[in-house]
């Protein structure tokens, strides 16, 4: 069986941004790629999907954006290309599905459809979205009424005409009700807590008052409460030069009611809370803003003055009860997040709820490391932009790992 | 004058608070409450509630006393007051959860509260409990919470408090959210 120091399971932005550190120290290794390179952007991305961030900050190690378009926004296929490239001197081996990695003496078996590896340290990059997370009231959906989730959709023509429901107000659900309420469907969208930023502010991206500003950057040693971080819901963005934000939504004819708490039968129950989120995202864009200006004041940046934006508009008597055929809600979209497919990892490093267990991606298990989840490192670590630190860090704690490791076994040969 | 040395102290254990929240990572289970009431009909629609025990911590808890509450409906229904109407005690529990978490989260921001009232109304419409018209539902149709608040804070931070407390409220999720109630005889 082959031996290598390193594996590393994904070959997206995360998995490639741990390659070029990995040879950047001469660290040998292999990135385990089940289809393609950049392969969830290939096959589990809606069409007109584009990347949030502009294309200034889509940076990796090595790599700055050179089009001539930083200011824009890359569709899923630029992604595609965009990632492929950089992949070409990586040590990738696509159409390689993991099977298992579970530990084996002071490291790992890595089983594959195609073979398998021991490695003294294996990186986990597979992705965070693997896979819709619903919650457990999806259950309690007719099994006739069509529903689909925001993993698996592509365009307006697999939802029925008429009404639909949009649960989730999250990056994706507020871009897919926007895409559906224009395709004329009547859309409704259920939101719990969501976070509400402009597209642009005081001249420029918001991303770029957040990278410059240093919020990004925040480091998860600083989060007070750092589950509270790594849960917060994606920002309310789509890779255009608008803000796509509730009000957006309902100027353009949604409606909004709250959070879908039960289906009795064919009533689906909203919680009577909408006011209250919609509350807490203002008042939490307002205190963003206010970091923001004041970084500005104290850097002396000449920019326009600052902006405040409308309160979210609530319906004097939010909806908490529609019935499915009265109310003409033909059909169902699931934006209620995604979660990560590690069914293969056979590491004691869930905890009870099935979540992984990690300290800035160094997990329990000496050797095995995780990268690309929500404010792994910092609040940018989900971004093609965060993964250039993240991955710094992380080989810099491998690489000494593999010096214990190796150290380890000369002491034990000489012994 | 400088008032910066001296600890903000609304009365509210923050530290206790997040300790049991600490806890909870190594051992989930005490999170596990069960909180208990006992009715007992007196006369008409008067009635005497009493609230002593309940589980939680991993064990049997008591009350430091047992609390008795008296509920009936109004001279206009009838009745003989002796007591609020039990729909306004829910309007207690909500105001009360509130101001609580309100106190709570202003000690946890280290904001000093001066004085806190809420007022809460509700709305409702009798057609629903004499069932004269089945669209009308028996419960409320609203309820507004107006909160005057005085402390060392400033606007934004008073909504901040107020919105933040009810996303704490155990009370503002059992009126905002359905729960299943099963009722059955011994």
């Amino acid at each position: 069986m082959p031996h290598i120091p390193v594996v590393v399971v994904g070959a997206g932005h995360c998995g490639l941004a741990m390659s070029r550190h990995l040879a950047a120290r001469a660290i040998d290794h292999v990135v385990l790629e089940r289809g393609e390179v950049a392969n969830s952007w290939r096959a589990e991305r809606w069409d007109s999907l584009r990347l949030l961030t502009p294309n200034w900050l889509s940076r990796l190690p090595g790599q700055a954006y050179r089009g001539d378009d930083p200011d824009g926004y890359m569709t899923v296929a630029e992604v595609v290309d965009y990632l492929a490239a950089y992949a070409a001197d990586a040590p990738v081996r696509t159409n390689t599905t993991v099977r298992t990695v579970r530990q084996a003496g002071a490291g790992f078996l890595v089983e594959t459809d195609d073979g398998s590896w021991t490695a003294d340290a294996v990186v986990v990059a597979s992705g965070a979205c693997n896979a819709p997370s619903l919650p457990a009231v999806a259950a309690e959906l007719p099994a006739d009424v069509p529903s689909l989730t925001a993993w698996g959709y592509r365009n307006p023509s697999q939802v029925p005409e008429g009404g639909v429901l949009v649960v989730g107000a999250a990056a994706s659900g507020i871009q897919i009700a926007d895409e559906l309420q224009r395709a004329g469907r009547d859309v409704t969208i259920a939101v719990g807590e969501h976070v509400r930023v402009p597209r642009r502010y005081r001249g420029a991206d918001i991303l770029w008052w957040m990278e410059h500003a240093g919020v990004l950057g925040e480091s998860w040693t600083e989060m007070d409460d750092l589950v509270r971080a790594r849960s917060i819901p994606s920002m309310q963005l789509s890779g255009g030069g608008e803000t796509l934000d509730l009000n957006a939504l309902t100027a353009r004819g949604a409606r909004l009611a709250g959070r879908l708490q039960a289906i009795r039968g064919r009533r689906l129950l909203f919680s009577g809370s909408l006011r209250n989120v919609c509350a807490l995202a203002d008042l939490k864009l307002a205190r963003l803003l206010d970091t923001l200006d004041a970084w500005a004041l104290e850097t002396g940046l000449e920019a326009p003055p600052p902006e405040r934006f409308p309160r979210t508009a609530v319906p004097d008597e939010p909806v908490t009860e529609l019935d499915l055929e009265r109310d003409g809600i033909r059909s169902v979209l699931w934006a209620t997040g995604y979660k990560a497919e590690l069914s293969w990892l056979e590491a004691p490093v869930l905890n009870q709820r099935g979540r992984l267990i990690h300290d800035g991606g160094v997990t329990r298990v000496p050797g095995l490391y995780l990268i690309g989840m929500p404010f792994l490192r910092r609040r940018k670590s989900t971004l093609i932009d965060g993964a250039d630190a993240d991955a710094r860090d992380l080989v810099e704690h491998l690489a000494a790992h593999l010096d214990a490791v190796v150290h380890g076994e000369g002491v034990a040969a000489a012994g | 004058m400088s008032t910066a040395e001296i600890p903000v102290d609304n009365g509210v254990n923050v530290a206790a608070l997040l300790g049991v929240r600490e806890a909870l990572a190594d051992t989930p289970d005490i999170a596990q409450f069960q909180w208990r009431a006992t009715t007992s009909w007196v006369r008409g629609t008067h009635s005497q509630s009493s609230i002593e025990s309940f589980y939680g911590f991993g064990d049997e808890q008591r009350h430091k006393a047992s609390y008795t509450y008296d509920a009936d409906h109004p001279l206009a229904f009838a009745a003989e007051d002796n007591g609020a109407t039990p729909v306004e005690f829910v309007l207690v529990a909500l105001g009360s959860c509130l101001t609580a978490g309100v106190a709570a989260i202003a000690q946890q921001r280290k904001i000093k509260l001066n004085s806190v009232s809420a007022t809460i109304e509700a709305e409702m419409d009798l057609h629903g409990i004499l069932g004269a018209d089945p669209d009308v539902r028996n419960g409320f149709s609203k309820i507004d919470v107006k909160f005057d608040i005085d402390a060392e804070a400033d606007q934004q931070g008073l909504e901040a408090l107020v919105a933040q407390s009810q996303k704490r409220s155990a009370v503002f999720d059992v009126l905002t959210n359905p729960t299943n109630i099963t009722v059955q005889v011994n």
